[in-house]
């Protein structure tokens, strides 16, 4: 076994035309220059806001949407591949590795198909067994895992609650037996009670199965309680990454701190003002110049007007994107 | 403070082709003037139809129960709501003395009309003035919102504003006729969290400006921390706990607020298991006897929980709780 980080990218840009006619053509940047690791085993969170680019860069590594610039790697025991330009058998064979888990279990299954299929489906596609008892004891095997009971495989989706359907779409990803799985908001659509019993759910079978996950999460105290490594987006760009506690406890980008301060404290005396942001995420396609963050930092300096910032890792694992995030060290 | 809406044993049925559907039971509570009541609740819960039966606002199959009551103070004395007819006598009530707020605002703005003609036209409906006097007042209000330029955003639409924008403008549209309660339904559910805290904010202000009631309506237990004066808990469609926000918060009683509250993830303690409530919703068309939180109950004391529905039995000052567990420590 090779210490080489499962997914690894490179100034990756994800871009798409937008405008029809020839002179109202632009490109549209959802992902630019992002640069990180996701080690071997790991629960990776990437969050952010609506249009950072999180589910976006989600979908490069999946060869779900092309890559425009920069690469990215995915590399197990037995293969080591350049995700870009993958296509044909090669591809078919990534997509045995690499699977998603959907935001919303109402949409991601078909009304017309029984859970039994539903979870087979991936197997019968990809052509991993060769019988019908073969297929049906990978479905049981993995339905068991996810906590459906036989009785259940025989059922259509419309039976089951929204935490149920969860754990079938849970089924289904997992049961071409991935090693990389991006679950994009997959507890986002789930009621408080329900949510705990789903993220417990993925951690215990990324630690029985020796997952990695990526998990893509606009929920701050979700992704706190599920990831080991933690990656802050904005506007396409990656803003900052550390471990979950050390970024929890020192963060060091303005806005990964304004973020934290947003979420409501469930302490009803602490109706605190806090960092807030004022202004809104500017439009992904007239993006401000300079460090894209400027127009609602409260930190901001005329240098950030005009330079974009790039990632600067000091070499703690705590790598921020920010001009100002030495001096700034010592405010609070 | 004075009362402003006081409910009583509200039932609510929907005739529908499997039979009569209750998706509120026996409710009751009230509301002073300058309130804040945070209605907490998980999907199917019937905290939306309790807040729509406030002003008559529910689908023609809905089944009042004849000891159903809700009566608003208004300055000309109290309006029997479910009394009132026809859309003539409605009027008073929605719109007038009560607005209300929607999760989703570009669903709840006419796509084809300007946002300025959509105030002016409900202004002109609820108080007799002339087009441009409601026009300053629409303009006043959006200002007031914190929307900036609003004479260019007056003549906007609303696929032209962004989704925090919107809110604004939502909420400016609610609050210009001056309404006495104002129901929020998950206001900033759809908001990135940095919005979120600007809305919440504004919301608060609002209230010590107005002073008028208001029924927040969430699923986010922070939501409701920092912004509530007292908590009403709702499961099935029973309210099972309400008190003061920082007692239910801190000592919550009921089972049930107890399991939502520990399946929260918890920014201060990353280490803390995150406990779900066993079990899934039941589907409202199999209703549970006795008390309908027993199927997931942590704590059922006998027979009793599945046989006999809990009384709200007093917990604390202004503090009750529907729950077995307190009638046998008053009994003995």
């Amino acid at each position: 076994m090779s210490d080489k980080p499962l997914i690894s990218a490179r100034g990756l840009s994800v871009g798409f035309k937008v405008g029809s006619s020839i002179f109202n053509k632009s490109i549209l940047k959802a992902v630019d220059n992002v640069s990180l690791d996701i080690e071997r085993g790991s629960f990776f969170g990437l969050v952010g806001e609506s249009g950072s680019g999180k589910t976006t860069l989600g979908r490069a590594f999946l060869k779900a949407v092309p890559i425009t610039g920069g690469w990215a790697r995915y590399a197990d025991d037995e293969v080591d591949l350049d995700i870009g330009t993958l296509s044909g058998p090669a591809l078919t064979d990534y997509r045995k590795r690499a699977q998603l888990i959907f935001q919303d279990p109402y949409a991601a299954l078909s009304p017309r198909m029984t859970v039994r299929d539903i979870i087979a489906e991936p197997l019968e596609v990809m052509g991993l067994t060769k019988t019908r008892e073969e297929t049906d004891a990978r479905v049981r095997e993995i339905a068991a895992k996810c906590r459906l009971n036989l009785e259940h495989l025989r059922r259509f989706p419309h039976a089951f609650s929204g935490g149920q359907r969860q754990r079938i779409s849970i089924a289904r990803a997992l049961v071409s037996r991935p090693n990389f799985i991006v679950a994009d908001e997959s507890v986002a659509a789930l009621d408080v009670s329900i949510q705990a019993d789903v993220l417990n759910l993925l951690k215990d079978i990324q630690r029985d199965m020796g997952l990695t996950f990526l998990f893509i999460s606009h929920d701050l105290s979700v992704v706190a309680h599920t990831c080991d490594h933690l990656a802050v987006m904005y506007l396409g760009r990656l803003v900052e990454t550390a471990p979950t506690r050390q970024l929890f406890k020192a963060p060091r980008h303005p806005y990964t701190k304004a973020l934290f301060s947003a979420i409501p404290s469930l302490d009803p005396d602490d109706r605190r003002g806090g960092q807030k942001l004022t202004g809104e995420i500017p439009s992904p396609t007239n993006q401000p110049p300079g460090c894209k963050f400027h127009t609602r930092c409260p930190m901001v300096i005329d240098r950030c007007r005009v330079e974009e910032p790039s990632l600067e890792n000091p070499g703690d694992g705590h790598a921020v994107s920010c001009h100002r995030w030495r001096e700034l060290l010592e405010k609070p | 403070m004075s009362l402003l809406i006081d409910v009583q044993n509200l039932t609510l049925k929907f005739r529908t082709d499997e039979g009569l559907i209750t998706a509120v039971d026996d409710v009751s509570f009230t509301i002073d003037r300058g309130e804040v009541m945070g209605l907490v609740g998980e999907s199917g819960s019937g905290k939306s139809v309790t807040a729509k039966a406030l002003m008559h606002l529910n689908a023609r199959n809905a089944v009042y129960s004849p000891e159903s009551k809700i009566i608003l103070h208004t300055e000309k004395g109290p309006v029997n709501v479910l009394a009132l007819r026809n859309a003539r006598e409605l009027k008073v009530v929605r719109g007038g003395a009560i607005s209300m707020i929607f999760q989703e605002p570009m669903a709840s703005f006419a796509p084809a009309i300007t946002i300025g003609d959509q105030m002016v036209e409900q202004l002109q409906i609820h108080n007799d003035m002339t087009k441009a006097r409601a026009k300053e007042i629409s303009i006043e209000m959006l200002d007031r919102v914190g929307i900036s330029d609003p004479s260019k955003r007056f003549d906007q639409y609303a696929f032209e504003l962004s989704g925090g924008m919107r809110q604004r403008a939502m909420i400016a549209m609610a609050l210009s006729t001056k309404p006495s309660l104002l129901i929020a339904d998950e206001p900033t559910t759809a908001l990135d969290v940095t919005i979120q805290a600007q809305v919440i904010d504004l919301m608060k202000d609002l209230v010590a400006e107005f002073h008028m009631g208001i029924i927040f309506i969430t699923h986010d237990l922070g939501v409701i921390a920092q912004t509530a004066d007292k908590v009403a808990v709702m499961y099935l469609g029973k309210l099972i706990e309400q008190g003061p926000v920082r007692a239910v918060i801190r000592q919550p009683k009921h089972p049930y607020t107890q399991g939502l509250l520990a399946a929260l993830p918890k920014l201060d303690d990353l280490d803390a298991p995150l406990t779900p409530v066993a079990g899934d919703i039941p589907s409202p068309l199999e209703r549970p006897s006795g008390c309908v939180f027993h199927t997931r109950c942590p704590q059922v004391i006998g027979d009793i929980c599945k046989t006999a529905l809990p009384q709200s039995i007093p917990v604390g000052p202004t503090h009750s709780a529907a729950c077995h567990l307190y009638a046998t420590e008053t009994a003995t």
